[in-house]
């Protein structure tokens, strides 16, 4: 797929990657080998039907394709960008064992953004205007992020009024506040949000699940069922000293300034944040690598991944990490933070890093990293980005005290349907499983949704 | 759906004001101690701002702000009729009332407008409240009448003397808190130099002291960590685990640091802004 080259895109927020045209859509189409038994479809999260658009596309049949797609994925614009197609659906490619697999996120990513202007009621379900079938049957979602979003959107399109509450002033959850333009547009999401609408789902900006609202005034409303996708968001820190230096961040802090509050385009827009020089990024997942892409994109002279492990046991999907390194950013990899140092006004300075090895495979296999005795390092740096993953939220459990939780404080879900301990109250996404893919939140919200459908309908 | 500004008022011209705005939902849940987050326009940033007082019977809540940058000049230059985009709320936890023989209540600058809704609470919780307010001069202290209307003491310090005492409010606290022995418990909200101040004239009392952290916010949520602080060694988020905090525990330095942050961007945000309403007027 065409990219924009990498010295020129290091320098703007536009998308990175610039999608396929009909030629070579039609192309990639053609090589799937429309398997028996589609490997594929079983290691997608909602199990979409690939081989069927697939073959939708090679007719030209886009809108055919798309309708396809819908019927077990509400958001196939932002999969087609953001799923680790790779593990998923192109990892199970019969093609892929001896070629190159299907290039199946691309080919979704395609029929998606050419079907996204038309009318998304008729599409998925064939009807010009979307009437609510069962408008005596209401269903509330809490937080608008990819879980409740595709609950939302198979509800609406079974007919039963889906009224979702997003706590902030924008609706898509982490698909707006914590993935850049650059990888994700926030008009795709914006877009693939208004179809949802358009199928008749209500979305309330600025209602706070547990604030403003609860899951007991939602019961007392009448809402036959509730879904609470409210994902994981309280941001870990590292338990170093220094830790809250001015210039350390987490990285939902970070992105959230740059992505929600479009700080890219300070003083245009009001949201500031902080522009450093010298940064050095925490962590190696894709959050990671957003953050270290963002910040070479704010105009950072140099920007370091710091990874206790080695460069290929990063969980980052490999293309943000090639995208990364392409874009500048360099990896030290085997490095453990041990201190953050600030100057006398409490401004970050530099970080202490304690060189690593890998030492024996422990139980699981894994090879941990150990310390190098005496073997640190001192990496000056004005800016750093904590992207070690998250925790619950706390606003909505401490409202819900009902809620079961698990050890970790999750909240605990049938994983077939997604019931939790509350009867007619379900849950998904990263606040039952703590942070994982959007995708792998969507099949929850999906699973949750067909429950919830077969009880009101 | 935007929020209309059903009432405004400058309680002091051009620095700070009040505004009553429609919000029913938030207005029916509000506590003493919750905050809000507005954003005035779309390409606004997100402010905090404590929640001063709130009617759910008519729907609304008020806020009271200090003009300091560029989103709060931008804030006072609306009017009774015009709308904010969003507010969102009530956020943080509620102030913890307890029941004491008496509650001190001190509040400085546009920090009296928050303390006056927890100072409520106590009252309303049967709590004997002595209000201790105190701003530079007599023309920039708030809310004197409303605390009279239910505090049966309110004590009063001025910087230049222009009204009650010469001094700081930490003068009259000091001394109150020798003389009377049935003080359960010290609050105080204001500049982080006052609370900090506050802190250390409760302590040999051993008296509880809560503060209420203006920590730099985002998304007020407990999404982003940019209101951390550290209390009693721990680092914690003014926004889910506060605002208020025991003030004997809170490390003020890092706090002063981390309030600094944006001053830059800050100051030229208000220059940029200042610009476009020159601009406006030719």
């Amino acid at each position: 797929m065409p990219e924009q080259p990498a010295d020129v895109r290091a320098g703007n927020f536009r998308e990175v990657a610039l999608g396929y045209s009909m030629e070579q859509a039609l192309l990639e189409a053609g090589r799937c080998l429309q398997c028996k038994v589609p490997l594929c479809q079983k290691g997608c999260p909602v199990e979409i039907d690939i081989k069927g658009f697939i073959a939708k596309i090679c007719e030209k049949d886009l809108d055919g394709a798309y309708a396809v797609i819908r019927e077990t994925n509400s958001l196939p614009a932002v999969c087609g960008r953001v799923c680790p197609q790779e593990t998923q659906c192109e990892g199970n490619c019969i093609l892929g064992k001896k070629f190159e697999p299907v290039a199946i996120g691309r080919l979704e990513r395609f029929v998606a953004d050419t079907f996204m202007a038309k009318n998304a009621c008729e599409t998925v379900t064939g009807k010009q205007e979307c009437s609510m079938e069962r408008d005596d049957r209401k269903v509330a979602c809490i937080g608008a992020g990819p879980s409740s979003l595709t609950v939302a959107g198979y509800l609406a399109s079974k007919g039963i009024k889906v009224t979702v509450f997003e706590a902030l002033h924008e609706p898509g959850g982490v698909l707006i506040y914590g993935i850049p333009e650059f990888r994700l547009p926030k008009s795709i999401v914006a877009n693939e949000v208004a179809a949802m609408q358009e199928l008749g789902v209500d979305i309330k900006v600025n209602w706070v699940g547990g604030k403003t609202v609860t899951i007991q005034d939602l019961q007392q409303e009448g809402f036959d069922a509730i879904f609470i996708g409210v994902g994981a968001g309280l941001p870990r820190f590292l338990n170093v000293p220094g830790e809250n230096l001015v210039g350390v961040f987490s990285a939902n802090e970070y992105l959230t300034r740059v992505n929600l509050g479009r700080a890219y385009d300070f003083p245009g827009y009001d949201t500031p944040t902080y522009m450093g020089k010298n940064v050095v990024v925490l962590g190696g997942g894709n959050v990671a690598m957003d953050a270290a892409r963002t910040a070479k994109r704010m105009g950072a002279d140099s920007v370091s991944i710091v990874y206790r492990r080695t460069q290929d046991a990063m969980p980052a999907r490999l293309e943000e990490l090639h995208h990364a390194i392409e874009e500048g950013v360099a990896i030290k990899a085997l490095c453990g933070p041990i201190a953050f140092n600030g100057d006398d006004k409490g401004n970050l300075v530099s970080m202490d890093v304690q060189k690593m090895c890998l030492g024996e495979p422990d139980e699981s296999g894994r090879r941990s990293p150990v310390c190098l005795e005496g073997e640190t390092e001192t990496i000056p740096c004005d800016m750093a980005v904590i992207a070690v993953g998250t925790r619950p939220n706390p606003i909505l459990l401490e409202a819900t005290p009902d809620l079961e939780l698990n050890k970790w404080g999750y909240i605990e879900a049938d994983p077939e349907t997604g019931e939790t301990s509350m009867p007619n109250v379900f849950a998904g996404g990263d606040i039952v499983t703590g942070a994982a893919t959007v995708i792998s939140a969507m099949g929850a919200g999906r699973r949750a949704a067909m429950e919830i459908a077969r009880r009101l309908l | 759906m935007a929020y209309k500004i059903l009432q405004k008022q400058e309680l002091i011209p051009g620095q700070t004001s009040l505004l009553v705005i429609d919000a029913p939902q938030i207005a029916s849940k509000a506590k003493p101690g919750n905050f809000v987050i507005l954003r005035i326009d779309e390409k606004g940033e997100r402010v905090p701002l404590t929640i001063a007082d709130k009617d759910p019977e008519a729907g609304t809540i008020t806020i009271v702000f200090l003009v300091v940058g560029k989103s709060s000049a931008q804030l006072n230059a609306l009017q009774q009729g015009d709308e904010i985009l969003d507010v969102c709320g009530p956020l943080g936890k509620p102030t913890h009332i307890e029941k004491h023989d008496t509650v001190i209540c001190v509040g400085g600058g546009t920090g009296i407008a928050a303390m006056h809704h927890i100072a409520k609470g106590h009252h309303e919780a049967g709590n004997h409240v002595v209000a201790i307010i105190g701003a530079r001069s007599k023309d920039l202290l708030l809310f004197e009448c409303e605390l009279d209307g239910f505090c049966p003491e309110v004590l009063v310090a001025t910087d230049d003397g222009s009204v009650g005492h010469k001094g700081f409010v930490t003068d009259l606290l000091q001394k109150r808190l020798e003389e009377d022995k049935s003080v359960g418990e010290v609050v105080a909200i204001g500049p982080v130099p006052m609370m900090e101040a506050v802190a250390r004239v409760t302590k040999p009392f051993g008296v509880k002291t809560t503060v209420s952290l203006n920590s730099i916010m985002v998304d007020g949520i407990g999404m982003c960590g940019a209101c951390r602080c550290t209390v009693g060694g721990e680092t914690k988020f003014a926004c889910v685990d506060g605002p208020e905090f025991d003030g004997q525990k809170v490390d003020f330095n890092e706090l002063k640091a981390r309030l600094w942050q944006f001053r830059d961007q800050e100051q030229e945000s208000m220059e940029h802004y200042k610009k476009e309403c020159t601009c406006g007027k030719h």
